[in-house]
Parts: C-alpha cells; sequence; structure tokens
C-alpha cells in the first residue's frame, strides 16, 4: 500500500475542491486533490450550457470551459492530482487525519495531512424523497442523470418527456430535450411559484411552448415496463383537487426536485451536520466541527451559481492555510437564522475582521429588508430589490458593524428578512 | 399593438409592456414596466430580432483516435456553442448542422467546428479539449 503525506488533502475536484487547492498552493502549502472521476471539473463537464463564470470570468461560459480554465490553472502548479481515487475512509479525528482511497491506477493509498476540504458537492433527490406514487417502469430518471446521458455519453433517454420540478436542471433540461428533438409535454411544480430562475423559464420554456404548471402535483405514474403517462391534479387553497386530476401521456419522466449535500463520508468521520442544509455546521473559518477538517462549495449547502462556490472554495482555502500557520478565530458570534431566512452559512463570525456569509430567503418579496439584528438591537440593514428562495443571498458584516456587537453580553446575531 | 414580456437581463424578471403602433418605425416603440434601461434595450432586441446563445454536443468520428477513447468510457460527445448570441428563428437550422458534424479527437477548447455558420457570421467552437 502506497503511503503519501501532505500539508493538506482536497476530496473533490470540482469547482469547490480546485479553487480551494489553489488557495493552499498559492500559501506554500503542499496540497492532494483526490476526483472519483477520470478528469478535474465535477459536475460543470456535464454543463454543456452557458451562463457560468459572469462573477469569476466577467463573460458568460459553458460548464466545461469554466472547468477547463480552472483546470489549467492548477496544471501549472505543484498540487498533485489524483483522478480515478475513490476515497474510502475518513480518519480526522486526530492531529494527523488519514485519507484511504482507491483508484485502478494507484491501488489502494493512505494519505496523511494536517488539514483536509471537504468538497464532495451535492446529489439529486430522487423519486423515493419525494413519494411520488405509482407503479416503478423504465424511463424515470432525475434531470441530471439524464443531462449526464445526453451531453457525455450521446444518448436519448426517452422522446415523449414530462419534468417534475421546476428547478434549474429541470429547466435547462427541457430545453436541451427539446433540442435534441424530443417533445417536453409539460412541467408540473408543487408550489405555487417556479423554484428556477425567470431567465430560464422564459429561455427554456416559453420559447418552446411548454406548459408549466404550478401548485400541481404528480399522484400517479402509469406503464408497465415503461412509463406511459403520468397523473397530475391541481392543489387550490391548500387542498388537492382529485376530481379535477388529469392524465399527461409520457414514455419519460424527469425529476428536478432539489439537490442533498453529498455527506456521507463527513458523517462517517464525525462531522456534525446542519438539518437545515444537510452541509456540516461551519464556524468563520469554515471549520467543521472537528478541528482542522473545513468544507465549502455545495457538500456545505447547495449553490445558485458556480462563481459563488469558488468565492468560498477560496475563502477556505485561506482559512485553511492560515490554520496551518497556527492562525485561530480570536472570538467569535453565533449567527442565527431569524424570520423569513432559512439558513445562513456560516454559522458563526469572527468580529475583528471582515466577514461574508450567504443565506437563502423562505419568502419572494419585492423591496425588501435584511436585517442584522443583537438582541433587538439593530446593527445592519440593507435594501433588497428583489429576494426569493431559489436566489441565494449574500451578506457582508465587517468591524464598523460587529465592533459594537462583541462588548454585547449575548454573543448571537440574528439575521431575518422583512 | 400591444405585447408583454418578462425581462430576462437580470434575476429581477420585470415584466415589460411594449406599445407600438401597427407598421410603425422601431424608433416608436414604447417600454414600460422596466426598473432600468437594460429592460427597454431587451425589450427591442427581443421583439425585433430574438437572438440565443445555442449549446449542443457534437459526435465524435469512430475509428480515429477517439475510438480509444470511447472504450475507455470517456465522453462519447465534444460539446459546442455558438461564439455570440445566433438567431433564434435559425436555431434549428444550425442544430441540424452541428448533428451532422464529426470531430476528429485530439480538439482543442475554442477550436472552429462550424465556420461561419448558415452564413450568418457567426462561428460555432468546441466548448472541451478532449484528447
Amino acid at each position: 500500500m502506497k503511503e503519501l503525506s501532505f500539508d493538506s488533502v482536497v476530496i473533490g475536484g470540482g469547482a469547490a475542491g480546485m479553487a480551494a487547492a489553489l488557495e493552499l498552493e498559492a500559501a506554500g502549502k503542499s496540497v492532494a486533490v483526490i476526483e472519483r472521476e477520470e478528469r478535474l471539473g465535477g459536475i460543470l463537464t456535464q454543463c454543456v450550457h452557458n451562463g457560468f463564470g459572469l462573477i469569476e470570468f466577467n463573460e458568460e461560459l459553458t460548464g466545461p470551459e469554466f472547468a477547463e480554465r480552472f483546470e489549467e490553472k492548477l496544471a501549472g502548479r505543484p498540487i498533485q492530482a489524483f483522478c480515478g481515487c475513490t476515497v474510502l475512509e475518513l480518519d480526522a479525528a486526530g492531529i494527523e487525519k488519514v485519507v484511504t482511497c482507491v483508484s485502478p491506477k494507484q491501488g489502494v493509498m493512505r494519505l496523511s495531512c494536517r488539514v483536509v476540504i471537504l468538497a464532495m458537492g451535492c446529489r439529486e433527490r430522487n423519486r423515493g424523497n419525494i413519494r411520488i406514487p405509482g407503479s416503478r417502469p423504465a424511463g424515470i430518471f432525475t434531470a441530471g442523470l439524464a443531462q449526464r446521458l445526453v451531453n457525455v455519453e450521446g444518448y436519448v433517454p426517452g422522446k415523449e418527456c414530462v419534468i417534475i420540478g421546476s428547478g434549474d436542471i429541470g429547466l435547462i433540461m427541457a430545453r436541451r430535450m427539446s433540442w435534441i428533438g424530443c417533445k417536453v409535454h409539460a412541467v408540473i411544480e408543487i408550489m405555487p411559484y417556479p423554484s428556477g430562475l425567470t431567465r430560464n423559464i422564459v429561455q427554456c420554456l416559453k420559447d418552446f411552448g411548454i406548459p408549466l404548471y404550478l401548485s400541481h402535483l404528480t399522484t400517479d405514474i402509469f406503464g408497465r415496463d415503461r412509463v406511459e403517462g403520468i397523473e397530475v391534479a391541481p392543489i387550490e387553497n391548500g387542498a388537492l383537487m382529485t376530481e379535477k386530476a388529469f392524465k399527461i401521456p409520457c414514455d419519460t419522466v424527469l425529476l428536478s426536485v432539489g439537490l442533498v449535500p453529498e455527506n456521507e463520508l463527513s458523517r462517517m468521520a464525525g462531522v456534525s451536520i446542519n438539518p437545515m442544509t444537510n452541509g456540516p455546521w461551519v464556524d468563520s473559518y469554515l471549520m467543521t466541527s472537528l478541528s482542522g477538517v473545513f468544507a465549502c462549495g455545495n457538500v456545505l449547502h447547495v449553490h445558485d451559481l458556480v462563481d459563488f462556490v469558488v468565492e468560498e472554495s477560496r475563502r477556505a482555502g485561506r482559512f485553511a492555510a492560515a490554520w496551518l500557520g497556527g492562525s485561530r478565530p480570536v472570538r467569535e458570534l453565533r449567527v442565527k437564522a431569524g424570520s423569513n431566512v432559512r439558513y445562513v452559512a456560516p454559522s458563526r463570525v469572527e468580529p475583528g475582521r471582515d466577514n461574508k456569509l450567504y443565506l437563502r430567503s423562505m419568502i419572494v418579496k419585492n423591496d425588501a429588508l435584511l436585517e442584522v439584528k443583537q438582541g433587538g438591537k439593530l446593527l445592519r440593514s440593507q435594501k433588497k430589490n428583489h429576494v426569493q428562495p431559489s436566489e441565494m443571498l449574500t451578506l457582508e458584516l465587517g468591524e464598523k458593524e460587529l465592533g459594537a456587537a462583541s462588548g454585547m453580553p449575548d454573543a448571537s446575531l440574528e439575521v431575518s428578512i422583512q | 399593438m400591444r405585447q408583454e414580456l418578462t425581462c430576462i437581463t437580470c434575476p429581477m424578471g420585470c415584466h415589460l409592456t411594449i406599445e407600438r403602433p401597427d407598421g410603425g418605425a422601431e424608433g416608436e416603440m414604447a417600454v414600460t414596466g422596466n426598473r432600468c434601461p437594460r429592460g427597454a434595450a431587451y425589450a427591442r432586441e427581443e421583439l425585433l430580432a430574438p437572438k440565443r446563445t445555442v449549446t449542443a454536443t457534437c459526435r465524435i468520428h469512430r475509428g480515429g483516435a477517439g475510438a480509444s477513447f470511447e472504450t475507455s468510457g470517456g465522453p462519447r460527445r465534444v460539446p459546442c456553442r455558438t461564439r455570440a448570441p445566433f438567431p433564434k428563428e435559425r436555431v434549428n437550422e444550425l442544430l441540424a448542422a452541428i448533428y451532422k458534424l464529426e470531430v476528429n479527437l485530439p480538439v482543442e477548447r475554442g477550436a472552429v467546428l462550424i465556420k461561419d455558420a448558415l452564413g450568418l457570421g457567426i462561428d460555432v467552437v468546441a466548448t472541451r479539449t478532449l484528447h
């Protein structure tokens, strides 16, 4: 068995892992990146549509272009990337951590290090997660799996589609399926508003005349060997109107019903998970409950834009490098999600410096107010032209706002939307 | 004539109302509901000459250097895009041309796959390097 030693090991070679690794290397730390696919890039490589990189590169790139630009940055640096390599076990309880992984090329390897960055990304919710009744024929795919089949493997998953859930991947797949010559009959959304971005509703549905059924629930899937259709019923004033149910014939169902951070490895290692994000609880250094284990990107909380993932992961890489150098948060304040806020990440800030937080609204509203309070005292109020659950919000808190707060006995902040 | 649009320039998604006299000139278009000037510009382009950036994938030529790649479980399609937004009404024609392509490996990101597509002055380029 091969035994290697690094200052830091990054688990996951997508946008988050690559961005964190670059920062660690730039700070003079030795870095290994472990990626289970044959090539770096993560989910970006199957997202062949455009819309990535407006913040990071100031231009609109496709997923593969974005990934490759980062891959090239890594290639020029002494960063050891192990591709086609799966992590089997993470032992992170002690000061010296051991990552056990396996690949066809290297066999079983044990990498020891003092810092681990979790950057495993997220995976899709499936039919079992949302309990759609009906039979279990062939032809039911998650939207991301269908995306991989079409864009990478070169297969067409079906001809007559219905998409359940109006998440962005589902909307993007509505356009992709239409562009490869399939017919998309409908998109079904349980909520009264779409969960994807407005521009995707316009570009991916309206352009193709695809109807969007809001406040509708899928009540049945028919078919013996292959999907033959689904049954849909409207929800009116909170009640399911079964007498108004109707059938939509189709041979393929794509599910776009949300993403879940992929934390099996984190859980195995003993990292505490925040039930609101399904990602680790992290402090102001983006460090998890295990000392020396950091988390960033979609494994921490699901982001809408890769540009945000990269920004957060750079911070994680810089904090991890500083931590290796002996730096620790001096004093932290807890940050709680208040009214109309689903979560805030990270859940701690350090008063003596600038802190960046990401949060998600629970409401749709124009001209909203984002407020930060401590024990009823308003520290910061920020106007937001428009808030909605599918658009992540950012909040910056510096010494100016937090200087006064640190002297107070109740050391917790509350972030709310009015 | 009165038309309604949702602006897709930014996440605000303004609901635009456009009034133009029947058979009137371009300049006579009146846009309301936009919260910034980009909304008016978007409405103008969307009604007069709508464009979309087209992204797709094309076949890898079998029997070439790509054959070994395919058996190794690597990608079986080369992703590509138009270098600039493409007139919307010609998108289906463009897609048909892209699907006819068979690309020889290796291909570099940015390599031109179709020069001056449909004679409209816009190139289709590869978006991923594959060896």
